[in-house]
């Protein structure tokens, strides 16, 4: 399907043979700023932010666990999109890109659960309770391992990238339900305290912090996935000839043997 | 088109009949995993009135999980699979025929059994038939959802496991207002709501899981 050529468009980055230079470009950037964001939101949130009237101390590790939930679902409803993008249009690299940030929202998901275990102890008494968002979250989790495992199990990189694809739409169903549990079992967990349609009911700063740690997540899992796709399209793209080029010059860059 | 559905679940219940053993090793299963919870956590009749509708739930997501490996793979061993895609009729139609033909053949006997072992747990009189609608209602999610994993693992090595890994997430929010409908009838809250969702959940599964089924099998086929 070759269109008459209309100037520079987004478009041709879908090309991974454009995709990979940028992608090389691009990754550094997020992880500086990754980086930077994440001393501030650190620093903003253990020396900045006031004690918590009520949880004393314990509360501050909210400055990693909820940046690190938002991530790990948002990272999901990444994934599926990507999945949609590339069944629809066809295109490879979006199912590579599935791909890469699948680890990524894994490793999310486990900080989340980590973190809110070692808060539930001083806060609830318990490391883990069978409420309905630790529940969904540990299940989000087995979500992304299933799609990990699915796709590293089929040998086929076509069938792969199409049942990953499927199975990763299939469970974007889940995280709406993820998100909305906490409300159709009332349970243990504390509400949402963040939301758009009334006024937050946290000090600034604290929210400052979290929002601040919540944008390194994202530039950091922007960096990861970058840098993780790259090699991906190298070895899925290595019967063409601008793999054998790209490695010549970066062999020679690095002046090492050809 | 009604034909193509009908002459694919008639193929499937005969083959099914012709195999009974098969059908009748899930149903040992079924049992089996439900003898050994008492073995397991001791038999105070108290405990496993409090664990019934819970333990029979489960025992009946694992004897259905377990016997999801046999609704494509004897087809895709023998090119039946291939030559139903190959065919000019809507994929979608006989990928249902085949999971109803799966959930008669499979999922109704589990259904036909649970009450029995609801006896051996000491289920108290009036959650039976609530324990029998949730379970007729909740089966059929399962076997829906799990005709996807089960495509999708087509002939894969260690197929079985990753087919567990891939749907029992999946069927977590079926266990919870499946077991949840018998607890609340027991509690007296009344059931209706939790079937009404099950019922529900079937309702969107019937309309979505064949499309991502069939979609699932063109991928693992090609």
């Amino acid at each position: 399907m070759s269109r008459p050529d209309r100037g520079p468009s987004i478009l041709r980055f879908a090309a991974p043979q454009n995709f990979y230079p940028l992608a090389g470009r691009l990754a550094p950037w997020f992880a500086g700023i990754a980086a930077v964001l994440t001393v501030v939101g650190l620093w903003l949130g253990f020396f900045v932010a006031p004690t918590d009237a009520t949880q004393g101390e314990v509360y501050r590790v909210i400055f990693i666990h909820v940046p690190a939930a938002w991530m790990s679902m948002f990272v999901y409803l990444v994934m599926a999109f990507w999945s949609a993008v590339g069944l629809v249009m066809n295109t490879r690299l979006s199912f590579l890109m599935s791909q890469a940030l699948a680890p990524t929202g894994a490793m999310f998901c486990v900080v989340a659960l980590w973190t809110g275990a070692l808060w539930g102890r001083p806060t609830w008494g318990a490391y883990w309770v069978w409420d309905a968002r630790l529940t969904s979250q540990a299940l989000l989790l087995f979500l992304y391992l299933g799609f990990i495992a699915l796709t590293r199990t089929i040998e086929d990189p076509r069938r792969a990238d199409r049942a990953g694809a499927l199975i990763a739409l299939v469970g974007a169903v889940n995280v709406p339900v993820i998100y909305f549990s906490v409300q159709w079992w009332n349970t243990l967990h504390q509400g949402a305290s963040v939301s758009l349609t009334r006024a937050p009911s946290m000090a600034a700063t604290m929210l400052a912090g979290m929002l601040v740690m919540a944008f390194a997540a994202w530039a950091y899992t922007l960096a990861v996935a970058l840098w993780r796709v790259r090699p991906m399209i190298l070895e899925r793209e290595r019967h063409a000839e601008w793999v054998g080029a790209v490695l010549t010059r970066e062999a020679q860059r690095q002046g090492g043997r050809t | 088109m009604l034909n193509t559905f009908v002459a694919v679940l008639r193929r499937d219940l005969l083959l099914a009949w012709r195999g009974r053993a098969d059908v009748l090793v899930t149903l040992a299963f079924f049992v089996i995993v439900v003898c050994l919870f008492p073995f397991g956590v001791g038999a105070e009749p108290n405990l496993l009135r409090a664990i019934a509708p819970g333990v029979l739930w489960v025992a009946a997501l694992l004897a259905c999980l377990l016997s999801l490996h046999r609704l494509f793979a004897q087809d895709h061993v023998d090119g039946t699979l291939e030559q139903l895609l190959l065919s000019s009729e809507p994929a979608v139609l006989w990928v249902m025929a085949k999971v109803l033909a799966f959930w008669l053949s499979t999922g109704l006997p589990v259904v036909a059994v649970a009450p029995v072992l609801g006896l051996l747990l000491d289920l108290e009189q009036g959650a039976y038939p609530v324990l029998v609608i949730s379970l007729a209602l909740g089966t059929p999610i399962l076997a829906l959802l799990g005709a996807v994993g089960a495509a999708l693992t087509l002939g894969l090595r260690g197929g079985g496991m990753l087919l567990a890994l891939l749907v029992l997430p999946l069927f977590v929010p079926v266990l919870i207002f499946g077991a949840g409908a018998v607890e609340a009838e027991l509690s007296g809250t009344g059931a209706t709501a939790h079937l009404l969702l099950l019922g529900g959940g079937l309702a969107g599964a019937l309309a979505l899981a064949p499309w991502a089924c069939a979609a699932a099998l063109r991928v693992s086929t090609e």
